[in-house]
């Protein structure tokens, strides 16, 4: 089906999540319980890629600028810059959108196909709602903590692959890293960071909300839903690097 | 009391149910039978709501269902429990959770009056013991009752059973059939049943609705059924060995 239809699908359902909920208590319990699930256990993950980030930008800086003219704490700096600016907040949040954005569409998507949604809905429930406000709340709070983690380990990780292979002086790297620091690329990147997870949760709970079929559906649904969020991710990153830093 | 008026539903270009007429009465087990696929699903879910009909209204009590704002619709939806084909229990909460959820989602009560009432209902279904327990960890059989209490947490004085027979065995079908009789009789709830399945028919229905092709064939009583001429619906009510083996009885007195 055309992609106009998609989109105003898409902002129709946003239009049912944001009306008034039921028991405000009951969506704000179930809000804490996302956080777990969609930000807390992706801790790990977040944390093993920002370091051997950190660590491979380190290593690639120094090989490819290798020349006496460069001063060595370019290195630290470079790391600094590419991780805030770019890494931590459109990788790792690509990656977020693989983790979180299947597991989404995965649990919305079953719930369609066995009919649950529908329960829902015959309860007077609005499912929407009560289903996806949640996720966004939730991944919109926690992303950020894990993204300003992702920054700390994955300069961290550069100091530690720099100075264990004795390519750069850990004093060379943390004045690289102190070097020329403007604090507003660090909000910049938490807007960033925020505008991502409300897309990875609302395009993959759209994935998951409009699943028809059964089983075999539900998978379906699951990678569209990474595929989806990755490609607006993409465009969205785009549009608010103009944006925010022209 | 339920009234489908000139009531078409269509999926694209395909035709379901076309021009539907009919009242489905309070306090009966009004049981809609048909082939599958024949849009029974279609048809209950198009009442309820959760299809929009293409053409033709449903009335509540005379209200138009389709006429209703927001507000009127969530107030209604609170007087309707329904039990689905696939029982949709919400898995992650426990038996007692899943009754609990309509009464924690509306009902003005304390904690402890939605656990008595939540408790009371799965008394009601005789599964009280397995409250702590989640769906996947209970039988098809008590699932069933486990939806059965949810939907009557309530108090609805519209209840939806889609195919409760499906899955179960000839015995187990059997209680569950008689659970809704009795509830239909308890809350005089108007009932509508959607099956395929003919045991259940001559065991609970008061009013049957046979649908086929597209449309409301034929309706009428047990009495009525067993009396018909009406040839397609013949052919279904006697195509399983066992009712034409009834017929044959019937025949030679
Ligand atoms: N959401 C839908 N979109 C398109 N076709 C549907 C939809 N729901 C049901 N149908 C079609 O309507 C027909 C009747 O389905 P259903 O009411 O589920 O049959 P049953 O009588 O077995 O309950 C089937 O051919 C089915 O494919
Ligand atoms: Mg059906």
């Amino acid at each position: 089906m055309s992609l106009l239809y998609h989109i105003g699908r898409y902002f129709m359902l946003l239009g049912e999540v944001f009306s008034k909920p039921e028991r405000l208590s009951i969506y704000w319990k179930r809000t804490v319980e996302e956080m777990d699930l969609l930000g807390v256990k992706s801790l790990g993950i977040v944390s093993l890629l920002s370091l051997f980030m950190g660590a491979v930008i380190t290593i690639q800086t120094k090989t490819n600028i290798d020349s006496p003219l460069i001063p060595q704490y370019v290195v630290g700096f470079t790391v600094r810059q590419s991780t805030i600016l770019e890494f931590s907040p459109t990788i790792i949040s690509l990656i977020l959108a693989g983790k979180v954005g299947s597991t989404i569409a995965a649990e919305i998507g079953s719930m369609r196909v066995r009919e649950q949604i529908d329960a829902l809905d015959i309860m007077g429930v609005n499912s929407a709602g009560y289903l996806i406000l949640p996720k966004i709340i939730a991944t919109a709070l926690i992303n950020p903590f894990l993204i300003i983690i992702s920054m700390f380990l994955s300069i961290f990780g550069g100091w530690l692959a720099g100075t264990l292979s004795g390519i750069i002086s850990s004093s060379d790297y943390i004045t690289g890293v102190q070097y020329d620091f403007d604090p507003y690329i660090v909000t910049y990147a938490l807007i960033k960071t925020v505008v991502f997870a409300v897309i990875i949760a609302t395009v993959s709970a759209y994935q998951g909300y409009y699943t028809t079929g059964g089983t075999r559906e539900v998978g379906i649904s699951s990678t569209k839903a990474v595929v989806y969020s990755d490609v607006v991710i993409l465009i969205a990153n785009y549009l608010l690097t103009q944006l925010l830093l022209l | 009391m339920i009234e489908v008026k000139n009531l078409s539903k269509s999926f694209g270009n395909v035709e379901v149910l076309q021009d539907i007429n009919t009242t489905f009465v309070k306090g009966k087990v009004n049981q809609i039978i048909g082939k599958s696929g024949s849009g029974k699903s279609v048809l209950a879910k198009c009442i309820v709501g959760l299809y929009v009909p293409t053409k033709g209204q449903v009335l509540y009590n005379g209200e138009s269902f389709h006429d209703m704002d927001k507000d009127q619709k969530k107030q209604l939806r609170q007087e309707i429990g329904m039990l689905f084909q696939s029982n949709a229990l919400f898995d992650s909460l426990t038996v007692m959770e899943n009754v609990m959820f309509p009464l924690k989602m509306f009902a003005t009560m304390s904690e402890r009056e939605m656990r008595e009432r939540a408790l009371f209902c799965l008394k009601r279904v005789k599964i009280e013991g397995q409250g702590k327990k989640f769906p996947a960890e209970i039988s098809g059989g008590m699932q069933k009752r486990v939806g059965i209490a949810r939907a009557i947490a309530m108090k609805p004085k519209y209840l939806f059973v889609d195919e409760p027979n499906s899955g179960l065995d000839p015995q187990t079908s059997i209680v569950i059939d008689e659970l809704i009789q009795e509830i239909t009789e308890e809350y005089e709830t108007t009932t509508i049943v959607i099956t395929h399945d003919m045991n259940s028919v001559m065991g609970i229905a008061d009013e049957i609705y046979f649908i086929h092709n597209k449309r409301l064939w034929w309706q009428g009583t047990r009495p009525e059924l067993l009396k018909s001429d009406n040839q397609e619906l013949q052919e279904f009510i006697f195509a399983g060995s066992l009712m034409r083996q009834v017929r044959k009885a019937m025949k030679s007195g």
